[in-house]
């Protein structure tokens, strides 16, 4: 009971949210005018509500949870599933609608990389300034400053703006101050996903690290290896409410198969991204009649088809299809730039496939991220799609690896020569 | 001995609860304090040709056009006997400051959006560091006045030491407004069109380029509902010396005023502080 660190009972935030899209803020002229039309209609029909046009929409409904001392816990869920809601609460940046936390201990939050940089300050400047903002004091980061710089790798631009550091710079060093807090509890939004491979790799290390030295860490993510990788413990969100909760492997593969059950339309989907020009309405695997299959067999012939409804003429757009194994790891990746295909596309209804001449997937299960891009992401859906695999005679011999699962296959030709 | 520490650090979050320890965090993030304010004073000029020269520039420039307005144009009398530029530069001083922290404050949660949705801390440090941040420009705009004070031979008396005192009221008149300013601004983005005409309109109700000694005896304390008024007559006294004389009523009505305004400037920040990282 005594190792309890965190402790939240009932927790649930409400937003007020109006039917009319604008902007979070409020111009005084609006709030007049609503208020005298809202005084109108109470008039003239006085049980009408007085928050006519708002809503209430829970971001968090019923949330009880208890975090022990030196427990690394992953958070996932899909977007919009209350996350970034609870992580907020959780640093005190929002004050919950109803229910508690206790908290014992010193907590740094740590939802953005390079929070209040300034970019016409220094390296140097900025690496005293982010430490404050994160809850060091000063003699703290002195003492650190050395270690800070090396894991950064910046030591020769530290009388440089930041302004003028390249975006990878800008990353390590928001990255490497942040490692080097010291609280007794860390909380991590998405923030690994930054940098080159090699840095996150120093960052994955780093918070493993902070883990063994017996610190409570809460890590939200949309990559299950990563979380699979550091957290013992998870929690899946949906819907502002906890589905599941326990060892990371059961909990991942409980969210995974909730895509699968989930069972809603593409285009009704609203945990998507991207700027809405264009929008993926489906995206499914045809045989070689082109009718719709949801089982496939390694080696055979497909193609990928992806529909989408275009708001704007797309100038050569590239559509992007990523394949992962139900553990996250990203198996695949297809898109039309790498075949040099790129016509522009007129504004409207379409489908793109993408053929396969002989699916190189071993049996298992995997998810598909689509995506459709320009400058900018115009679209793009997590988990688009979910499909089986069965071995098939892929190699063309009959031969099949039995316990293989969910790794992508590799034609091959052997030759043997004695010398 | 680290353990014990973070047992006693146990904290309860909950809806609606006030945070208990408010004061005690603002001093427990002192340290953040002095970090932004350092960070606006060293951003204030960088990028721009002749820096800090712009401190010195701005309210000299003033003052030589109320000068030749007010003084010799409009010819209104001067406190006592001294020169109507000095008279001028010595409410120009607590003016400047006042105009540019109101300014300021009034956009800096705005201005530090980025830090209010993503870290905790006790937002009252923003308003508040933004106005520290000035006291730089006061300081060199203080230097001139003493060169000024040189170039006319005008010694002033003990009293000069009191320019602390009614620097520190300009303060908290900068600060209560700025508070309830910013708050707003936070909802109701209008404020940020109101506030520069706020500044606007005070430069003119306020006697800066004028002696407030024009304004008929029976509206002095009319006039001194103005929180500013008390100011400059109190930087008037303390500069000019035995040659104007304060008001002494007028400037307590004022320093209640400004205290009030301070009251009702941190009530307001505090009841909707907890909601600015959801609205901003």
């Amino acid at each position: 009971m005594s190792n309890t660190v965190i402790k939240a009972e009932g927790l649930g935030k409400s937003y007020l949210i109006g039917h009319q899209q604008r902007e979070p803020y409020l111009a005084l002229r609006e709030v007049m005018t609503n208020g005298i039309r809202q005084w109108w209609s109470r008039l003239r029909n006085p049980q009408y509500g007085s928050h006519g046009e708002l809503e209430e929409f829970w971001a968090l409904k019923e949330v009880d949870f208890e975090i022990k001392q030196g427990d690394r816990v992953g958070i996932i869920g899909r977007n919009g599933a209350g996350k970034s809601t609870l992580l907020k609460i959780l640093s005190r940046i929002t004050e919950p609608t109803t229910g508690r936390i206790k908290i014992k201990g010193r907590v740094a939050s740590l939802l953005e990389v390079g929070t209040g940089f300034h970019p016409e300050l220094t390296g140097r400047e900025n690496i005293f300034l982010n430490g404050a903002i994160l809850g060091m004091s000063r003699a703290e980061i002195k003492k650190k400053f050395d270690e800070i710089v090396d894991f950064a790798e910046v030591e020769k631009f530290l009388d440089t703006p930041v302004k003028r550091y390249s975006s990878g710079m800008y990353v390590r060093l928001a990255f490497a101050v942040a490692a080097h807090l010291e609280p007794e509890i860390l909380i991590v939004d998405e923030v690994l996903a930054v940098g080159d491979a090699q840095f996150q790799k120093k960052c994955l290390g780093k918070m493993e690290e902070v883990g063994k030295q017996g610190r409570t860490v809460l890590f939200v993510s949309h990559n299950m290896a990563t979380i699979s990788a550091l957290c013992s413990r998870s929690i899946l969100l949906a819907n502002g409410n906890i589905v599941a909760e326990g060892r990371s492997k059961d909990v991942i593969e409980s969210y995974l198969l909730s895509f699968n059950e989930a069972n809603i339309c593409l285009s009704e989907r609203k945990d998507r991204s991207g700027n809405g020009e264009a929008k993926i309405c489906d995206v499914y695997f045809a045989d070689t009649n082109g009718n719709r299959v949801e089982m496939l067999t390694s080696g055979s012939q497909y193609d990928i088809v992806m529909k989408y409804r275009a708001q704007v003429p797309l100038v050569a757009p590239c559509f992007k299809i990523s394949v992962y194994s139900s553990a996250g790891q990203l198996i695949a990746h297809m898109n039309n730039w790498l075949c040099n295909y790129m016509p522009s596309l007129p504004k409207g209804k379409g489908e793109v496939r993408c053929h396969i001449d002989a699916l190189p997937f071993a049996f298992g299960s995997y998810r598909v991220n689509a995506s459709i891009n320009t400058d900018e992401t115009l679209d793009h859906v997590d988990c688009a799609l979910v499909f089986k695999v069965e071995n098939g005679d892929y190699y063309g011999t009959g031969r099949v690896i039995d316990g293989l699962k969910e790794v992508c296959l590799v034609k091959q030709d052997w030759k043997m020569d004695i010398n | 001995m680290a353990k014990d520490k973070a047992m006693e650090n146990e904290l309860i979050i909950e809806a609606g609860r006030a945070e208990r320890h408010y004061w005690r965090d603002i001093w427990r993030y002192r340290e953040l304090f002095y970090v932004l304010s350092w960070r606006d004073i060293s951003v204030r000029y960088k990028q721009t040709v002749i820096g800090i020269v712009w401190a010195v520039l701005r309210p000299l420039l003033t003052m030589v056009v109320f000068t030749v307005i007010f003084g010799k144009l409009a010819k209104l009398p001067a406190e006592g006997g001294a020169p109507y530029s000095i008279m001028v530069y010595a409410a120009m001083l607590p003016w400047q400051f006042f105009a540019s922290s109101l300014t300021g404050s009034s956009n800096s949660l705005i201005g530090n959006t980025n830090l209010i949705t993503k870290v905790y801390f006790p937002r009252l440090i923003i308003p508040a560091s933004t106005i520290i941040s000035n006291l730089v420009d006061f300081v060199i705009s203080f230097v001139i006045l003493v060169i000024l004070l040189f170039y006319y031979r005008f010694s002033p008396s003990w009293q000069i030491m009191w320019v602390p005192v009614f620097l520190f009221v300009a303060f908290l008149a900068s600060f209560g407004l700025g508070l309830l300013l910013t708050a707003l601004n936070v909802k109701y983005r209008d404020f940020r069109i109101i506030v520069p005409f706020i500044v606007q309109f005070g430069l003119y109700i306020s006697p800066v380029g004028f002696s407030s000694n024009v304004i008929p005896d029976h509206y002095r304390l009319l006039y001194s509902l103005n929180p500013m008024v008390g100011v400059i007559d109190g930087f008037r006294w303390a500069i000019l010396g035995g040659e104007a004389k304060i008001y002494w009523l007028g400037f307590f009505v004022s320093l209640l005023i400004t205290l009030c305004l301070l009251a009702i400037g941190i009530r307001y920040f505090r009841r909707v502080e907890r909601s600015f990282a959801d609205i901003i």
